[in-house]
């Protein structure tokens, strides 16, 4: 019962990407050839929106529903991982129109062919996971 | 009040709807970051036992399975209940670039041409599906997160290798978008 609110967020979440349309392999082509400002929009006020909700939590040092201060955690100082990874996702979400939260709400859309792109990138993160030791970071 | 909400969502509604499912995760103990999920299904898998970084305690995400088994969910929901059934409204410049490479607009959400299972045998339907799939799922990880965990989880927090990342995503999607697509359609 404790993962219920999690189904509910989820549900939320996948309900904002379909009628966002970011989950659309067409805006995202839109998004990388500049010629509207929607997806820029919806990542523009998700940000605003964001700084100010982790403003707020470290302000306040809100509690979670379990009763702990919410750790907001820093990533590790890198250079090398982050740009060539970024690259490399880069390069997919382009090609594919889709990141993982979107992949997930094309199934409940009922494209089924997305299906392929989960699998694929669960061999990605697989082959990423294999050869980490010898990849800069 | 459905048929209100019905209607193709602006971008500053969105916008802020995401914030706040990044707000509740973190209320509810959880945090914003869908590409993790693709790491905890290698270790449910039992990928663990031969690879150490997929030796961990993937029960401890559970939580994250439930939240995208709910964007299932919310995408169904949106799909079949909060449907006004508008055709996408795509700038015509992107319809008139795409018709270039042989990419017809049909109006749904993602081009049929492309996203079904005959196109898998075709080069182009190859690449979007499979490569594509690939590459995001290893570079997600590679980069340590993905458009939640770094464009919207990591910038708000000001995580300079959020911005690295995010530089990096961009890069990789116009050098896509205009130097690697003219060669493959």
């Amino acid at each position: 019962m404790k993962f219920i609110k999690f189904l509910f967020i989820g549900i939320l979440f996948g309900i904002v990407m379909t009628k966002s349309e970011a989950i659309s392999w067409y805006r995202i082509q839109e998004m990388f050839r500049f010629d509207a400002f929607h997806m820029y929009g919806i990542i523009g006020t998700a940000l605003a929106f964001g700084i100010l909700i982790m403003q707020f939590i470290k302000r306040r040092e809100l509690k979670n529903t379990e009763g702990e201060i919410i750790q907001l955690k820093d990533k590790n100082p890198a250079t090398y991982r982050y740009f060539l990874g970024g690259i490399v996702f880069g390069l997919g979400w382009a090609l594919s129109g889709a990141c993982p939260g979107p992949m997930f709400t094309l199934v409940g859309n009922g494209y089924l062919p997305i299906l392929i792109v989960i699998g694929s990138a669960v061999l990605g993160t697989l082959a990423y996971g294999i050869l980490r030791e010898i990849l800069p970071h | 009040m459905i048929e209100y909400i019905s209607q193709p969502w602006a971008w500053y509604v969105s916008g802020p709807v995401i914030a706040f499912v990044m707000f509740l995760l973190l209320w509810a103990g959880g945090e914003f970051g869908v590409s993790s999920n693709l790491r905890t299904i290698c270790s449910m898998g039992g990928a663990g036992k031969k690879i150490g970084f997929f030796n961990f305690d993937w029960k401890k995400q559970i939580w994250n399975l439930v939240f995208i088994f709910g964007a299932i969910l919310g995408g169904f929901i949106a799909q079949n209940y909060l449907n006004s059934n508008e055709a996408l409204q795509l700038s015509q410049n992107t319809v008139n670039d795409l018709a270039g490479l042989g990419i017809a607009f049909d109006g749904a959400l993602v081009p049929a041409q492309l996203f079904s299972w005959e196109s898998i045998a075709t080069i182009q339907g190859f690449l979007v599906l499979v490569v594509g799939g690939f590459l995001v799922g290893f570079g997600a990880r590679w980069a340590g997160g993905c458009t939640s965990g770094h464009a919207i989880s990591g910038l708000s927090n000001f995580q300079l290798p959020s911005l690295i990342a995010v530089i990096g995503f961009f890069i990789g999607g116009l050098t896509m978008t205009y130097l690697i697509f003219p060669l493959i359609f």
